[in-house]
């Protein structure tokens, strides 16, 4: 075999299997055309944050092993930077949404700078107590800006000036799964590169990484810059769709949510990603007759989940890519 | 036992006596014992050096030291002159030391050709964007990489085993992987901590004659060891520690029948007896 | 002079009852290595047992017992209920799980968290339940010019009480010096002929138990409960157990205590609407600067 072609076999590891992908990504195009209720497009819509979001603490979690308990404070930081430059200042939100990625981006760095070199256990407490005071001190309102626990509402819609305004839930299902489209290419090439092999080893063994030759404290943080402006971007998006941000929005319960989908799909999955948001996203729509059991329910699962399959629902696949590997493996999990 | 490794070539290159690695009264202590006392030590470039001593004399802590897994509490130490004291293992790497550990620490959920690849992490630059998008410096490194560590990979005698996960592969082969992803990082100095610990004797005589062989392309190494057939086999000179001290060093020969040495590994003479 | 003596004590108050439940998040953690996310939702399930047996079931218990007997009642029910409960979740939602890692455990306690915490609100309602006075030790005394309420002594007391024999257990006996070496080394413990299963029923009976007394603690002290109360106080009770130090039990109950004392500090001196802020900043602080905590130790890995 030349050597191109071998490299060519290893970089398409996760495009190989084209036709499904072709499938799933008409699948998503079409769907609204094929729905007509704006209930259930709205349901995608969020389906479409919660995968957002779940990719971007994928980065943290998933591909580098750190336990990060606090995301959705990053998408708070997101979501009021749209808030408050757009209804204070009028900036276009579109605009917004990379200020807002480079804004939970500049946080991260500096709130997670003395802080990355702790150990699992450790950091996940810190940033349970990290995404405690973003939430906290969006209530108490400081200096005015936040709007305090009744937020900030009358945010505009995305625009490109006046040709070509998002303003129907059709449209904003287009928007957030063009984004996540994005990013999902942008996580793949990443994963496909050195950049994404150091994470991973970082994951497996820090002692071996670091005497590898890779600054472990450098990756530990790019990691969490990179999942913080993803997480920022969502919680944008989420900002624009909703018109309104509360502090409500970011309680604890939410990074939970977005840990138990790296956890549901399978770390490192992207695929499993995606699975993982449909269920934390769809589940309550399921189980909205038996209102009061569902979130019972849903502990209920993620209890047997851990029992069952511990690996997640689409564990990542490494290596040459064999057709058992697409159908779904069972799990012992890989940590 | 001793004439089944192959005899040394007596090669042009080895005759250099320029050092590599040097280290001045290192010590090292953890609370109240001092692991690593005052440890002089000099290795040479393309020889092969061995550190020997029963357990707990402090050998792999010197390698942690070294290799700036841990601090030092005294002394300094010099690769190629230039002094490394206190640098992370992450720019030693870079300085070009490589090694591997005793108890294998390989990244078990990745394939053997990332694993290697990883190796070559330090020696490539593309950067996070260059990464997204997928800039032709960045497809090109990548490829690179990969060649590299095919390369290696082929060399330690594991290229069938490219895109198995490491957990999966046999214990022996996960040695040559370790070295292997240490080697595609083309340092100028190995250091390996008991390489051939958990090999049986084939496996332990043609990893041996494997270090004969990579030794010729301007690589130093240094090894701990236990099994006296692979010190005394390969090694072109032996430092002895007990207790973090250094008690012997000199020509495998020299140390083999020292009598301090001796008395280190077994105890007195007189014990032996009762 | 008055004031600050009375907002000390406040601070103890508040202190012991983080101490109480930082005792259970730092026993099963220094053993399992497992943060017992479920923990602070044990701790509301005793207040609401202890509110159930109290005000649902006033007739029975406080006009037999009265109301110091009922009180003592109710924290002997919300023990062993807690400590059964306790016993269960790791029976049923960790023992299967452990095998498969650390991420799965702490993914399966917070469904356990979930999974009690909306049992509450089921059964007991979303809306906050309330203690009535007429079930609460309500007499204050007059003690050097001060005016202290008797219900936050026997809180004290009791507080300290049971952090004394804890203490005693933990430092003073041969078990207890099981249960330190299996924080520090659980498979060697194993090896060297400690019941591994005699130390688990323990700490995740007595963790949960002592949880749920303060459960009914604070159902006397503060009045209103509500089924979400777990996770403030179970992340303040955990704040608490890397304050003293992780895995050091002794060291919970000096974190709970130093935790309360800050927190009324804080919120006296710097702002109630900031105080859980200032004590999450206090966590990220001694995190970084001391984070084997005030009485912990390091432990090396081998590399």
């Amino acid at each position: 075999m030349n050597k191109k072609d071998s490299y060519n076999n290893n970089y398409n590891t996760n495009w190989k299997n084209r036709w499904f992908i072709v499938i799933v990504t008409l699948a998503f195009l079409f769907f609204p055309f094929i729905v007509k209720s704006n209930y259930i497009i709205d349901v995608a819509f969020f389906f479409g944050v919660y995968t957002l979001l779940g990719l971007s603490l994928n980065v943290v979690l998933g591909e580098v092993g750190l336990f990060d308990l606090g995301h959705m404070g990053f998408a708070a930081i997101g979501a009021y930077t749209t808030a408050i430059l757009n209804t204070s200042f009028g900036i276009p939100v579109l605009l917004l949404l990379p200020v807002s990625a480079i804004a939970a981006a500049i946080f991260a760095y500096l709130v997670c700078s003395p802080i990355i070199h702790l150990r699992g256990d450790y950091l996940c407490i810190v940033t349970i107590g990290m995404g405690e005071i973003i939430r906290l001190t969006l209530i108490n309102n400081p200096f005015g800006i936040t709007g305090g626990p009744n937020g900030i509402f009358g945010i505009c819609f995305p625009s490109v000036g006046n040709l070509f305004v998002i303003d129907s839930c059709i449209k904003y299902y287009y928007y957030i799964w063009i984004v996540v489209g994005l990013s999902v290419i942008a996580l793949i090439n990443l994963q496909n590169s050195r950049i994404g092999r150091a994470w991973n080893c970082i994951r497996e063994d820090v002692i071996a990484a670091e005497a590898t030759g890779i600054d472990v404290r450098h990756y530990k943080l790019l990691a969490f810059i990179l999942g913080a402006a993803l997480a920022g971007v969502g919680g944008s998006v989420y900002a624009t769709k909703l018109m309104v941000v509360s502090p409500e929005s970011f309680i604890f319960m939410e990074s939970c949510l977005l840990f138990c989908i790296v956890l549901i799909g399978g770390m490192g999955s992207i695929p499993g990603i995606f699975i993982g948001a449909a269920a934390i996203s769809l589940f309550p729509e399921i189980f909205r007759p038996f209102a009061q059991y569902r979130m019972l329910i849903f502990g209920v699962a993620m209890v047997l989940m851990m029992m069952f399959r511990p690996g997640g629902v689409w564990p990542r696949q490494r290596g040459k890519l064999q057709t058992e590997s697409m159908l779904i493996k069972a799990g012992k999990s890989e940590i | 036992m001793k004439g089944k490794i192959l005899e040394k070539e007596n090669n042009i290159d080895r005759f250099t006596d320029e050092v590599v690695l040097k280290t001045d009264k290192l010590t090292k202590r953890f609370g109240g014992l001092v692991a690593v006392d005052q440890i002089d030590l000099t290795v040479k470039k393309g020889k092969i050096s061995s550190i020997i001593g029963p357990n707990g004399a402090g050998k792999t802590t010197v390698f942690n030291v070294i290799t700036g897994i841990y601090q030092p509490d005294g002394g300094q130490y010099f690769f190629k002159g230039e002094k490394i004291s206190g640098l992370k293992p992450h720019q030693i790497l870079t300085k070009g030391i490589a090694r591997t550990f005793q108890n294998i620490r390989l990244f078990q959920n990745m394939t053997c050709l990332e694993n290697v690849m990883s190796g070559q992490h330090a020696r490539s630059q593309s950067g996070v964007w260059p990464s997204i998008f997928r800039f032709p410096f960045q497809t090109r490194e990548e490829r690179k990489i990969q060649e590299v560590a095919e390369g290696r990979l082929e060399q330690v005698g594991l290229g069938p085993y490219k895109y198995e996960l490491a957990k999966n592969i046999a214990y022996g082969n996960q040695r040559l992987l370790e070295i292997a992803r240490a080697l595609a990082s083309n340092p100028d100095l190995l250091i390996l901590d008991e390489p051939s610990s958990g090999l049986n004797d084939k496996e332990s005589e043609d990893l041996m004659n494997f270090l004969n062989e990579i030794i010729k392309k301007d690589l130093t190494i240094l090894l701990i060891e236990h099994d006296m057939n692979v010190v005394m086999g390969i090694s072109d000179w032996v430092t002895v520690m007990d207790e973090g001290k250094k008690i012997a060093e000199g020509k495998p020969e020299e140390v083999y029948s020292n009598p301090v040495v001796i008395e280190a590994y077994l105890g007195k003479e007189e014990e032996e007896d009762m | 002079m008055k004031l600050i003596i009375e907002q000390l004590l406040n601070g103890l108050t508040i202190g012991s009852f983080y101490a109480l439940i930082a005792l259970g998040y730092s026993m099963v953690y220094g053993v399992m290595k497992l943060i017992n996310f479920a923990h602070g939702d044990l701790f509301t399930l005793g207040s609401f047992v202890g509110y159930t047996l109290l005000v649902m079931g006033t007739a029975y218990v406080t006009s037999i017992f009265g109301i110091w007997g009922g009180m003592i009642a109710a924290m002997l029910v919300a023990a062993i209920i807690i400590g059964s409960m306790g016993l269960i979740v790791e029976r049923l939602a960790y023992r299967p799980i452990y095998p498969a890692g650390r991420l799965p455990a702490v993914v399966s306690a917070l469904g356990v968290s979930i999974i009690i915490q909306n049992s509450i609100m089921v059964i007991w309602g979303a809306r906050p339940q309330a203690y009535t006075s007429d079930v609460i030790p309500n007499y204050m005394l007059n003690i050097a010019g001060l005016r202290i309420n008797i219900l936050q002594i026997i809180i004290l007391l009791l507080s300290f009480l049971f952090m004394g024999i804890l203490y005693y257990i933990i430092q003073k006996t041969t078990f207890g010096a099981a249960i330190r070496a299996c924080a520090l080394d659980r498979e060697t413990a194993a090896l060297m002929g400690i019941n591994i299963n005699l130390i688990i029923f323990f700490i995740f009976a007595l963790g949960p138990a002592l949880g749920g007394t303060a459960g009914v603690m604070v159902g006397m002290y503060y009045r209103k409960i509500t089924f979400i109360m777990g996770w403030n106080y179970g992340l303040k009770a955990f704040t608490a157990t890397i304050l003293g130090g992780i895995g050091n039990i002794p060291g919970a109950m000096l974190g709970g205590l130093i935790l309360g004392m800050l927190e009324m500090l804080g919120s006296v001196y710097i702002s109630t609407a900031y105080k859980d802020v200032f004590v999450f900043l206090i966590l990220i602080l001694v995190l970084i600067f001391r984070p084997t905590g005030i009485l912990g130790e390091k432990v090396a890995e081998k590399v």
